[in-house]
């Protein structure tokens, strides 16, 4: 056993940290909660891309740098310590690289994965419909062969990066005659293909993210098939199991936890500094020990993925725990504020930038999206625990 | 030992129930939330028809000579319906203040007007401290051959832009003890010195930033006794912490009722959402936590309403509402689903109500130290 990372990793942590902090100084973008999902920087993005950092663990003869998860988990930690605006390239690097290079053909591989490795593939996830949230089976989109072409229709909803996307990623129905799960393919096109039509959903904290998208007879080539036909659902499953598995899940709002430690050191109370507060010291310990306990959950799923498996229950787990800290964490820095917790962020007097108003509203979506804590609970108690499913 | 509402109670409550639900779709909520005013003129004259402003104050001056507890169930219906505007302010936080304490002449000049809807009032109580103690107080009102004149900043106070007259709560001894030394002053709004800013708040309940700057008030205004504000101060607290928490029961109840119709309408796996055993247990879980803040909200409205003493009762409610309002707000989310989350779904007009209503008039950390105080700890 050896809880140490090698000094290589160490230096590339620091390596990681000196270049977010070079970034910061020159006001090229500020930290900000959820902005590997929210910050949309083309630019960032390609320095980043520039760096090799983007496929980090894709094997060295397509395009990555053959390195181990832990290896990519120190580098997102990072980016999510200092809220650097990574959206742009977020998916494609944790997922859809990923599901190309295990399911792909040799020439899709070819054509795909430079470019995302580029930075210049900003992925849409199209999996929820209205009728299809939890129970991603019951999709209906359909996707029907014609000659050279795969015709799709239908609508997505719950689209995250959709109105920055170039590509897509769809699943869809292509059998609707077998059972739920065995008619279902994987699609990755792009989107300026003519038929597309998307629609942003305001949020609760009147931010756009999520969008829907409507696919009006829309043709792709069949090329844009991912994997086997009808299998999509399984592929889908595996990809989930990535999607769920990174460090975004516990630290999606990590600069408001620096932002909570440096705002009760410097507030005082009764001439006492809030930081020394009976009530809020122990709270923000706490609130550190669960940090860590969540840390120690995210590189165990890594170590899970270097072992070459899909961290099925291990990220059901690591998920449903690391959202519930998000919430934790928002919730306790709303009340520390008081009276002051009810500014928005454009409002005068607002403290930390509005930074635990927002989180505040926003992390009330972590506990649902790319899954929510029940469905992850089922999947932890059926798959790690085996108990008997209902 | 009764806990069901009288039948004059009952009746009152289904008239303000579907009145509000009639005037206030949530469209015309969004209209009001967003507009410079924060409430209908239109609305509000209604409503003072309907009696509800003047429902407690006695007759003579245009009232009805209910009780709080009447009040309080008109409050929960408007707690329900998200009712914006400055009923809260004007009615809670002035109105009853006056009544209580006030001379004869300060009952004949505002309380009739209250009760017909022709005047609105505000407290000007919290400053940056953000605290309801007593040596938060720092705005100072120094006398001079007038009467005084007040200096200060004060912030969260609802409705100062429009409010015709504010109670501010300022310092007229520095030597005293805090509490010792706290006089309320009734401020015209259009005095001279003072500026409102509305502040950007999560419940768009127009709290503002109030400035006051060589702000001359005449003695004649000082409601009830100079350098004694202090205990009616804790008394407009103590109202205010049972009024919202009459407001918080409303909320939680129809966000009970809106996702308790969704987990029954919602289908996922061939089946509605509400009959898989967790989402009973959330479900089970709300319903505990709303009925737990009916049972002590209306227990300290109860004993309010027949003038028992009742600080421990009001800790108790006021400190489980809000953490009660936080737990079930979660759990609606969570059963809701990504709907949920969007800002045309209704759900979100409960949570930002539910965090406001938390934090104002002493929040949880605020209570428990009461209740350790009741408990002789």
């Amino acid at each position: 056993m050896d809880f140490r990372l090698t000094e290589e990793q160490e230096r590339f942590r620091l390596e990681v940290r000196q270049f977010l902090e070079g970034e910061i100084k020159q006001g090229l973008w500020q930290p900000t909660c959820d902005a590997w999902i929210m910050g949309h920087d083309p630019e960032f993005t390609k320095r980043v891309a520039q760096k090799g950092w983007i496929g980090l663990t894709w094997p060295k003869e397509h395009g990555g740098q053959g390195r181990s998860f832990v290896d990519r988990l120190i580098l997102t930690e990072e980016m999510l310590r200092y809220g650097a605006p990574a959206a742009c390239h977020w998916f494609a690097d944790r997922q859809i690289g990923g599901a190309i290079v295990h399911y792909g053909t040799d020439e899709q591989k070819k054509e795909l994965l430079p470019m995302i490795l580029r930075g210049e593939a900003y992925v849409g996830l199209g999996m929820s419909e209205p009728d299809a949230g939890s129970d991603l089976a019951s999709l209906k989109t359909r996707a029907v062969e014609d000659g050279d072409y795969y015709v799709i229709d239908g609508q997505k909803t719950w689209t995250s990066g959709g109105s920055h996307m170039n590509w897509i990623y769809l699943v869809a129905r292509t059998d609707p005659d077998a059972p739920k799960h065995r008619g279902i393919s994987e699609f990755f096109f792009e989107t300026s293909l003519p038929g597309i039509n998307v629609q942003p959903i305001v949020d609760i904290t009147g931010g756009v993210h999520f969008n829907e998208v409507f696919f009006d007879s829309v043709r792709i080539p069949k090329k844009c098939l991912i994997g086997e036909k009808n299998k999509g659902f399984y592929q889908v499953l595996n990809q989930l199991d990535y999607e769920r598995s990174g460090m975004e899940r516990l630290m999606g709002n990590y600069p408001l936890f620096d932002a909570l430690i440096q705002y009760t050191k410097e507030t005082k109370r009764n001439g006492k500094p809030l930081s020394e507060d009976p009530i809020i010291r122990p709270r923000l310990a706490q609130l550190r020990i669960e940090f860590e306990i969540g840390r120690l959950h995210m590189y165990r799923v890594a170590m899970v993925m270097d072992e070459g498996r899909a961290p099925n229950w291990e990220s059901a787990m690591s998920k449903a725990y690391g959202t519930a800290f998000e919430q934790r964490l928002a919730s306790t820095a709303i009340e520390i504020l008081g009276l002051y917790g009810q500014l928005s962020p454009q409002s005068k007097w607002v403290p930390m930038q509005g930074m635990a108003y927002h989180s505040y509203l926003s992390s009330k979506g972590y506990s649902l999206q790319a899954g929510t804590s029940e469905i992850l609970k089922n999947i932890l108690a059926q798959r790690r625990l085996e108990l008997p499913s209902q | 030992m009764k806990l069901a509402l009288s039948e004059e109670q009952e009746m009152l409550r289904k008239m303000a129930h579907d009145f509000l639900t009639d005037k206030l779709p949530k469209k015309v909520v969004e209209e009001i939330e967003k507009s410079e005013l924060g409430y209908s003129p239109q609305l509000w004259q209604e409503m003072a028809g309907l009696g509800w402003m003047g429902l407690t104050f006695p007759e003579k001056y245009g009232g009805s000579g209910m009780s709080f507890l009447d009040l309080a169930v008109l409050l929960e219906e408007m707690g329900r319906a998200c009712l914006p505007g400055p009923f809260f302010s004007t009615v809670i936080l002035g109105g009853l203040a006056i009544a209580d304490i006030g001379s004869e002449e300060q009952k004949q000049k505002f309380l009739s007007k209250v009760a017909s809807g022709e005047m609105l009032l505000t407290l000007a109580l919290t400053e940056p401290s953000a605290r309801y103690d007593a040596n938060a107080i720092e705005t100072k009102a120094t006398a001079n051959k007038d009467g005084y004149v007040i200096n200060g900043t004060k912030l969260f106070v609802p409705d100062a832009h429009i409010a015709n007259y504010m109670l501010v709560v300022a310092r007229t001894d520095e030597k005293a003890k805090a509490e010792k030394g706290i006089t309320i002053f009734i401020v015209d709004g259009k005095s001279p010195g003072i500026s409102s800013t509305v502040l950007n708040t999560i419940a768009n309940d127009k709290l503002c930033e109030v400035v006051f700057k060589g702000v001359k008030v005449p003695k004649e205004n000082i409601l009830g006794e100079l350098n004694q504000g202090w205990p009616e101060v804790q008394k407009i607290i103590q109202r205010a912490a049972v009024a919202k928490c009459c407001e918080m029961v409303g909320c939680i109840q129809q966000a009970l009722d809106m996702t308790v119709s969704y987990a029954k309408e919602r289908k996922q796996y061939d089946r509605p959402i509400g009959s898989f055993q967790v989402i009973q247990h959330y479900c089970a879980d709300m319903a505990t936590d709303v009925d737990g803040t009916r049972l002590s909200t209306y227990q300290a409205a109860w004993m309010m309403s027949e003038g028992l003493p009742c600080t421990k009762e009001i800790a108790i409610a006021k400190a489980w509402a809000g953490e009660a309002c936080q737990r079930v707000m979660a759990l609606a989310h969570q059963i809701h689903g990504a709907i949920g989350v969007t800002i045309d779904h209704d759900l979100q007009y409960y949570t930002r109500r539910a965090k406001a209503a938390e934090v104002s008039f002493g929040d949880a950390s605020f209570y428990r130290e009461v209740v350790a105080k009741e408990m002789g700890l």
